[in-house]
């Protein structure tokens, strides 16, 4: 297992989905979250381009890579937008405290 | 603590130079000594291994940092280090798009809105995560069930080709087979544009004078 080979990518992925879903899960800043989100779409960015490279072959995989990026900076840009919305309305970005639906 | 920032910025800095000019020397047909011996390891193994380190660090600080700009720079790291581990699979014009989108785009944003929401003298406090325990505890239940289904499966391998500038072949993928949902993928664009401003602009009450009148 010295030579790195297909599973060293997917063990790489995997810690980064890992971690991205730890930290989603812990966080209570809703930045942090948002943070977390784009770890769990590198691991799986990762894990797309890997099995492109050592099993399909052609750049299907890195298609689907690019297309991830486009909508992760949608999803940033979104998410940060909803963010700054938040803060107005609750001066706070606590996301245990954004709990009311309306003002 | 400033000069901490700094060197760290520094770091960030070389770290994405080296990416870019490694993307650039694939892109121009270059490969990897990968016949390099350095021991049981060869140099490719040694830039593979110092990478995914990088990036699982940077990873590890976005999830466990108790300040929200350490878990900013942490997150930095992780994306530049999953920018050149896609130099390793043969994805030049992957790796530059990561730089590009990711950390000039995307980790932009992400330090703006932590500037924004975060008032800067609590900025320590302002990253509390919901306890220690349980996210070792997830990160113990998710981790070692991937890697082991990584390991274990027997993935249909093939030798894989040589590394090769790919930016021709995918050009040619978008304007082919994948046209609609490249089309598609401005639409989602322009729309996220609109929604994200009429989202995050202020609104007035219907009491409070327009401030930029004044």
């Amino acid at each position: 297992m010295l030579h790195v080979g297909l599973q060293h990518f997917l063990i790489l992925g995997a810690l980064l989905f890992s971690l991205g879903l730890v930290t989603v899960a812990t966080r209570r800043n809703a930045v942090g979250v948002l943070m977390g989100v784009e770890l769990i779409l590198n691991g799986a960015n990762v894990n797309f381009v890997a099995f492109n490279h050592y099993v399909t072959g052609g750049v299907s995989g890195q298609v689907f890579a690019l297309f991830v990026i486009v909508l992760a900076a949608a999803e940033a840009a979104v998410g940060l937008a909803i963010v700054l919305a938040v803060f107005q309305s609750f001066r706070s970005i606590d996301v245990r405290l954004a709990d009311t639906m309306r003002e | 603590m400033s000069r901490k920032i700094y060197t760290w910025v520094v770091l960030a800095a070389l770290v994405v130079t080296f990416v870019g000019a490694l993307a650039l020397e694939v892109a121009r047909g270059a490969f990897l000594p990968g016949d390099l011996a350095l021991g049981p390891f060869t140099l490719g193994d040694l830039l593979f291994y110092g990478f995914a380190a990088l990036t699982l660090a940077g990873a590890g600080a976005t999830a466990f940092s108790k300040n929200i700009v350490y878990s900013a720079v942490g997150l930095l790291g992780a994306l530049t280090g999953a920018g050149a581990i896609y130099v390793f699979l043969s994805a030049d014009f992957l790796a530059v798009t990561q730089l590009l989108v990711y950390i000039g785009g995307v980790l932009v944003l992400i330090l703006f809105a932590v500037m924004l929401t975060n008032r800067i003298t609590e900025v320590t406090v302002s990253n509390v995560s919901l306890g220690l325990p349980s996210g070792l505890a997830l990160l113990a239940a998710t981790a070692p069930v991937l890697a082991f289904v990584a390991i274990a499966t027997p993935w249909p391998e093939r030798t894989p080709d040589p590394l090769a500038p790919t930016t021709r072949a995918i050009g040619n993928a978008f304007l082919t087979g994948w046209l609609l949902p490249f089309e598609l993928a401005s639409l989602v664009l322009l729309a996220t544009l609109i929604g994200a401003v009429i989202i995050a602009r202020k609104e007035l009450k219907a009491d409070e004078p327009d401030p930029s009148l004044r």
